[in-house]
């Protein structure tokens, strides 16, 4: 049995990225760096959909359509960020998340 | 000469190349990750990016890798670097690491690290009896205006919704407040 012809293979490279975005998430302080991390989160989802697409799917279609539409929510996600963390720059002139305290009680 | 042709079969040359995009993957998922300096996170995320598009011409689906490249690493990296610009500048020295939030964070995700691998191990996973054998682009595309029309309408109002958003939240750049 050929390596990239097994399922497990595509779900285990899936979970390694996805504990690597998680740990981003929670480990890095900079919001910029928290959004490429879950950038990373959302690629590990999107490698699931396609390799349960390819393996088990009755139509091999619609897990493309799905990875279609993460790509489409992804790119929504990164442009309302960025412009959030542009504005939090300057109302902050920081954007490390320990800094941005302004709503705590 | 013979051990030669031996090893160089179709099936050992696929393999390498699937290894070898799996490296890319996790090692630009790494440098996305931990590397200090923000544009060099910006640049592993790109790597990890072009490995995740290998990954999808492995999984028969050329199209989707494609619009990884273009959508990922054509549209949200440079997104983001333009964001790196707009903010905090890159000669300031980063803020010295929190030891107990890494190790905090490193312990989470190797929990679950952990607990989704063991699942991943038990799981007995079954096909679909009736796989129909249609990959085509163009199939995608009667998916996408029948049988998912209304989310693909909704997709497009999302980025519409989502364009005019940030526009008005980062008017006025990084200068007057």
């Amino acid at each position: 049995m050929l390596l990239f012809n097994q399922l497990q293979t595509y779900l285990y490279l899936a979970l390694v990225l996805f504990a690597i975005g998680l740990y981003g998430v929670l480990a890095r302080r900079s919001l910029i760096a928290i959004l490429i991390s879950v950038e990373l989160i959302l690629n590990a989802a999107s490698i699931n959909f396609m390799a349960f697409n390819r393996f088990l799917a009755p139509h091999p279609a619609v897990g493309q359509v799905i990875t279609l539409f993460i790509m489409a929510v992804a790119a929504a996600e990164a442009a309302i960020a960025l412009s959030i963390i542009v504005a939090v720059y300057r109302k902050m002139k920081s954007i490390n998340v320990e800094h941005a305290t302004e709503l705590r009680g | 000469m013979n051990a030669v042709s031996a090893w160089l079969t179709p099936q050992t040359a696929a393999t390498a190349a699937f290894v070898m995009v799996i490296g890319l993957t996790i090692l630009g998922a790494l440098i996305a990750v931990g590397a200090r300096n923000i544009f060099h996170n910006v640049l592993g995320l790109c790597v990890s990016l072009f490995g995740v598009s290998g990954i999808f011409l492995f999984l028969n689906s050329p199209f989707v890798a494609l619009m990884e490249i273009l959508i990922y690493v054509g549209a949200i990296c440079i997104a983001i670097c333009f964001a790196i610009m707009l903010s905090e500048p890159l000669y300031l020295p980063p803020p010295p690491r929190n030891k107990a939030k890494v190790l905090g964070a490193a312990i989470g995700s190797a929990g679950i690290f952990v607990f989704l691998g063991l699942l991943l191990k038990k799981t007995q996973w079954t096909a679909a009896p009736e796989r129909s054998t249609d990959w085509s682009v163009t199939t995608i595309g009667h998916y996408l205006l029948t049988d998912y029309a209304l989310i693909f309408e909704l997709v497009s109002l999302l980025l519409l919704v989502a364009m005019i958003g940030a526009i008005v939240i980062a008017r006025g750049g990084r200068g007057n407040p």
